[in-house]
């Protein structure tokens, strides 16, 4: 036991000696979470907006003073023509732009009620041309516009058009029908941090702790020191756990730290249980570790491994996690794919524990796969061990 | 000529290597086969429970429908709101439809805002009443036609709406350029960044300072090796493109090839310069992770840049990834030209200068 101590804290000097990397160890998660919950938003904003009209008429004046008051757009300049228009969205100046055709055509409503909200621009014609690289975006910038566009001139408010958002759009006022009402569970503000900060909790764990890990081992091989700590008196897994002790406790301040950015900087709720969100971190930690030792054991140099865990690894935590892009929108094999890759469950459980607020027997599934891959991942880095040599 | 044979060494020393080799070759091709799959934002297979306290023909029509659209998978009736809320919970349903007394209730969740809100208001078109007339939205397309379908841009009654570009709504084209993008950041950034930190680490670094090699040749030597990578990187990418999807730039391909040449040029230095300042590998590793991934979220690749806060809006401008994914897209996909992006063309290569200046500077050949 003695041993296994004075080794742990060998270790542990090892890694605190080297300052700059400790600092960037805690700098780097403090700043990515400021990154993702402030920044990174797939919010409607300041869509760059061209006017198309040889003369503004009063009527479209105030449809488009309307539009460039809400925060959603910004008219940056008027042309003559669409021609000139499409110039400007094709060198990305504009994003999209508005032609007004007055009066010209009576409103097509096959019923005519759309003359009950009043005058205004209600039989004033847009044609919307948009950008349309990113379909998602075009088809939200549309929606926006045209029911900015198609409120009544003379109402005292208008309503900021979130076509995805309650009840703006479908609840009561302009609703679908009076008796239905919607609840968006957990997140009613519709915050994106909600959502990413779990993601980026499995990102950063994962990789942190698999680069750290990585070059322990293949460090000590590539030295040549391996063969001193052979010949020691410490048995071969000691050597490992022994690496893996320090690692541990430093990843578990890492979380600390995020957990509180994400509580006190970033607003999100812990709802659920604090030893239970604590306890499923530790658990995906060790697999992340485990992870760390294969890629040590398996790789032959710290070029090798740092690839491997930094580069490699980086894509399908990022691309198959549901982190970005939901896993139920890929094709089938992609699914199954998706199914072994470790932060995919560890996201989920935490979106669960931390927002949901859910207890343990929610997330048993999850807990369940962590513990199994962790059991696996440990044993093959385990036999992978090579106690002598080549 | 000394550089001749720097070079010359700087791929032996590559080619030796039991892993680069295949990690060159294998990972553009592995990423652009398997990642466009990956990069689709719809929103699809909802799974919608079912709280049917009515038992009405006009609940069955509408379990009816939920289970015949795209965008939901019927869940399955459940005798009571918490039991549905019990589904929610283990993450088997995202949105609890409650009929009861003629009214509606969805309940979705949200803690993935987009999907809560999309789910819902697909969900409310099924529920739209078919006998009474309603009061029409101007222009909003969701209270016209009778099938149910995502509100789309085209065949969108009242004021006309006109689709630029990407007509086919095809999201592989928009995010093809992003994984050109991703790719040559990956290949062109680690790589250098291991390679001067590694030398120092296994000493050959020493035999290097004592020759009358000059920073320049000897920075360069180590350079272009990984410009000739990104060449070969960015050729198995479009020919990728056109093979397994079909997708061919709208605009000129020796853009494209310029785009890329001076992004490799920034990344490569870029990695050479945290090699120079680390004392590790690991270091190195740690700091170039740091700045890849903050760079690649930051530049505008998956998420607008223009919502981003002010003070975040503000590195856009020193983002080479930022002006880069702007002019591949306008190239790939909007079909401009050289006119259309002097802009970010000019933007590139004037802070791919600067790293590369910054790479030669930062070398010292004494410690």
């Amino acid at each position: 036991m003695k041993q296994f101590i004075a080794f742990v804290i060998k270790e542990a000097k090892h890694i605190l000696r080297d300052k700059r990397t400790m600092l960037i160890l805690f700098g780097m998660p403090v700043v990515m979470m400021l990154l993702f919950g402030f920044a990174i938003t797939t919010d409607v904003k300041n869509v760059r907006t061209v006017v198309v009209t040889s003369e503004m008429s009063p009527r479209t004046q105030q449809a488009v003073e309307r539009l460039a008051q809400s925060e959603y757009f910004v008219i940056t300049q008027t042309v003559n023509t669409p021609q000139e228009a499409e110039r400007l969205i094709r060198s990305q100046k504009a994003d999209m732009s508005l032609t007004p055709s007055p009066g010209l055509t009576p409103n097509p409503s096959p019923r005519g009620e759309g003359n009950l909200k009043g005058e205004g621009s209600s039989n004033l014609q847009w044609q919307i041309m948009v950008d349309g690289s990113d379909p998602n975006m075009a088809q939200q910038w549309t929606t926006y516009a045209q029911s900015i566009l198609s409120q009544p001139v003379d109402g005292k408010h208008y309503s900021l058009p979130s076509p995805f958002k309650f009840p703006s759009l479908f609840g009561e006022g302009l609703g679908v029908r009076p008796g239905l009402g919607v609840r968006l569970l957990y997140n009613p503000q519709m915050k994106s941090a909600y959502n990413f900060v779990p993601a980026i909790m499995g990102m950063l764990l994962m990789l942190i702790c698999a680069m750290m890990t990585s070059i322990s081992i293949v460090r000590e091989k590539e030295k040549g020191t391996m063969e001193i700590l052979l010949v020691s008196p410490v048995k071969p897994l000691m050597v490992i756990i022994a690496k893996a002790v320090p690692y541990l406790v430093l990843a578990f301040a890492i979380l600390i730290t995020i957990l509180l950015m994400a509580r006190f900087v970033l607003g999100v709720p812990l709802a659920g249980s604090l030893f239970w969100i604590l306890a499923v971190s530790t658990l995906y930690i060790l697999l992340a570790l485990s992870l760390g030792l294969l890629i040590s054991n398996v790789a032959q140099t710290q070029l090798v491994a740092l690839l491997l865990s930094a580069m490699v690894l980086l894509m399908p935590v990022v691309m198959l996690s549901g982190m970005l892009f939901p896993v139920e929108s890929m094709p089938q094999v992609l699914q199954w794919l998706a199914a072994v890759v470790p932060p995919r469950y560890y996201i989920e459980a935490m979106r669960k524990l931390m927002i949901m607020g859910v207890g343990i027997g929610e997330v048993a599934r999850e807990v369940a796969v962590l513990t199994g891959m962790t059991v696996v991942l440990l044993a093959i880095a385990l036999k992978k061990f090579d106690v002598r040599l080549k | 000529m000394m550089i001749k044979y720097l070079i010359q060494k700087e791929f032996l020393q590559i080619r030796r290597n039991v892993f680069l080799p295949k990690l060159i070759i294998m990972f553009p091709i592995v990423i652009m086969c398997v990642m466009p799959w990956v990069m689709q934002m719809e929103v699809k297979n909802i799974v919608v429970d079912v709280v049917d306290i009515d038992h009405t023909v006009e609940s069955q029509r509408l379990v009816q429908q939920i289970a015949a659209s795209n965008y939901f998978i019927f869940g399955g009736q459940k005798a009571t709101y918490a039991e549905a809320m019990k589904d929610i919970e283990k993450g088997r349903a995202d949105v609890i439809l409650e009929i009861r007394g003629g009214k509606y209730l969805i309940a979705a969740n949200a803690v993935n805002g987009t999907k809560g809100s999309m789910g819902s208001a697909y969900l409310s078109q099924i529920i739209r009443p078919t006998p009474q007339p309603l009061p029409v939205m101007e222009g909003s397309g969701y209270s016209q036609g009778q099938q149910v379908s995502a509100p789309s841009l085209t065949g969108r009654a009242g004021g006309g709406s006109l689709l630029l570009y990407n007509k086919g709504q095809n999201y592989k084209l928009y995010m093809i350029p992003a994984l050109f993008a991703i790719v040559m950041m990956l290949m062109t950034g680690f790589l250098p960044t291991l390679n001067i930190v590694g030398e120092k680490e296994a000493g050959t670094i020493e035999q290097i300072n004592v020759t009358p090699v000059s920073k320049w040749s000897f920075i360069l030597a180590k350079l272009i090796p990984y410009w000739l990578i990104a060449l070969f990187v960015i050729t198995v990418c479009l020919l990728l493109a056109w093979f397994v999807y079909g997708i061919t730039p709208a605009g000129p391909v020796w853009l494209i090839y310029v785009l890329a040449m001076l992004l490799a040029l920034f990344f490569s230095s870029f990695g050479l310069i945290v090699s120079n300042y680390s004392d590790t590998m690991q270091q190195a590793m740690f700091v170039m992770w740091f700045f890849v991934v903050s760079i690649m979220l930051l530049s505008g690749l998956f998420t607008p840049t223009r919502s981003m806060p002010q003070w975040a809006y503000l590195t856009t401008y020193i983002n080479p990834m930022h002006y880069f994914i702007d002019a591949i897209r306008t190239v790939f996909i909007r079909g401009g030209g050289l006119h259309e992006t002097a802009h970010q063309v000019l933007a590139l290569a004037g802070i791919g200068t600067l790293m590369g200046c910054w790479a030669v500077q930062s070398y010292k050949k004494n410690s």
